[in-house]
């Protein structure tokens, strides 16, 4: 089964500040945008690691948290009625004979658009690997960094790892399912919302489930199919019987499918002219902190300038021959009709 | 000013000096110390500046903050001595301070 690609003119990869400021600024020249994120929200590292932390340094914002500038990101940019695709990560970028892109994502979404934008700061937001030995061996079998489908947890004996949210709402949630239901957390202080921490004390008082205090350092089983956790606690080690593991570490940034999309990479980071912010390949574009070039600075500011100079030259190569006239959103009551201000 | 030790986990050391006010991890950072990631940049939202402070430094230090307390549950292997690297700051009395890295940072 094929689905219908969707027709856009640009598709950013990334919805941090500058995936979001791009659609702004490719906005104001009509250019329309597709925005594809592998979180479940915008704001890219803004939101998923610094949310309520202040950030000093955007021009006219003496203080901001990442998380009012997501917000404000979005406000500037709404005008333009973006499409946003959370929780997808882009897989596969080709080009075709007649120089436009097909994308697809893990969520089987597939796009066809002229320009490619990819704004993906540090790469793709993924579950932290804990690295125990061997664990390797019952990646996707046993072990699983993610719940697609709740109903592959039934009858299991599930040892969920950590202290946050994720953990915490695992438990809850596939405790009525489970064969057996045990938490393990290196301390008996859980970092999740409260309301969570005390249902799933509830749980715990009232038999339905174990809770240890330790941490994992190896694991037992055959063929990719695990009998038990071995565990460090403050007493000794011992042995938690478990053939479902699910560690939630929190996320890490790796650069992920970018890496085989063709483009000269270095260092894992993709060189650019400081004119257009082009990459290697002609409509595809790299802007923010995902882009390299001669005295690079990875700050919000520097991503928003390249974002203002990339969406010229994706004018350019959309609308191939058309004059594009230099307006300023002061005075241009074309522009200010695109913001719904005039 | 203060002179640290990072020990890398296959035990090669780099001693290097670090001014006032810097945290650990940006000392490591600057001087190019392998095993020190610091995704966030020192935001204490990441736990990838994981270090075993040696010796007696765990006393020395004091108590780790909540905040920290809460992002070192994203660590790997988390010890008593274990503290996030942007978390301690550089003054006279830190001089001589040995810290090992961890294998990975994950």
């Amino acid at each position: 089964m094929t689905e219908q690609a969707i027709e856009t003119d640009v598709v950013i990869v990334g919805a941090g500040p500058c995936g979001l400021f791009a659609v702004f600024e490719l906005g104001l020249l009509d250019l329309k945008c597709h925005v594809i994120d592998i979180l479940d929200k915008p704001g890219g590292q803004c939101a998923e690691l610094y949310p309520e932390k202040p950030i000093y340094d955007i021009p006219a914002l003496p203080i901001v948290t990442g998380q009012e500038l997501t917000d404000r990101l979005l406000e500037q940019a709404a005008p333009f009625n973006p499409a946003y695709h959370y929780n997808q990560m882009v897989t596969g970028l080709n080009r075709k004979d007649d120089g436009t892109f097909e994308m697809e994502t893990d969520g089987g979404l597939k796009f066809h658009c002229k320009v490619v934008v990819i704004a993906a700061g540090g790469g793709s937001f993924q579950p932290k690997k804990p690295p125990i030995p061997g664990i390797e061996d019952f990646e996707g079998t046993s072990v699983f960094y993610s719940v697609k489908r709740m109903e592959d947890f039934r009858n299991k004996d599930i040892l969920i790892v950590g202290g946050g949210d994720s953990a915490l709402d695992w438990v809850i949630n596939l405790q009525p399912l489970a064969k057996s239901m045990t938490l393990l957390h290196r301390r008996d202080e859980f970092r999740a919302a409260p309301d969570s921490v005390n249902k799933m004390r509830e749980l715990v008082a009232s038999g339905k489930m174990n809770l240890h205090i330790g941490q994992v350092t190896g694991l037992k089983g055959d063929n990719g199919v695990l009998s038990a956790a071995t565990v460090k606690g403050k007493e000794g080690e011992f042995n938690v019987a478990c053939n479902s593991l699910l560690p939630f570490f929190g996320l890490t940034m790796k650069l992920g499918p970018v890496a085989d999309w063709g483009l000269n990479l270095e260092e894992n980071l993709i060189p650019v002219d400081t004119e257009k912010f082009s990459t290697s390949e002609r409509g595809i574009f790299a802007i923010g902190d995902i882009n390299h070039y001669p005295g690079k600075l990875k700050l919000i500011l520097s991503g928003f300038h390249e974002a203002a100079l990339m969406a010229q030259e994706a004018f350019r190569i959309i609308n191939p021959g058309e004059r594009l006239l230099f307006q300023y959103t002061t005075s241009s009551s074309n522009l200010q009709k695109k913001l719904g201000v005039a | 000013m203060a002179k640290i030790t990072f020990i890398e986990h296959n035990g090669n050391e780099h001693t290097v000096e670090g001014d006032n006010g810097m945290s650990v991890m940006e000392v490591a950072v600057k001087n190019m110390v392998p095993g020190i990631d610091a995704d966030c940049g020192g935001a204490c939202a990441c736990a990838t500046c994981h270090v075993y402070l040696q010796g007696d430094w765990a006393e020395k230090l004091g108590e780790r903050s909540e905040m920290e307390e809460d992002m070192l549950d994203f660590a790997f292997d988390v010890k008593d001595s274990s503290r996030l690297s942007c978390q301690i700051r550089v003054s006279d009395d830190i001089d001589g301070l040995v810290v090992k890295v961890p294998e990975k940072q994950f």
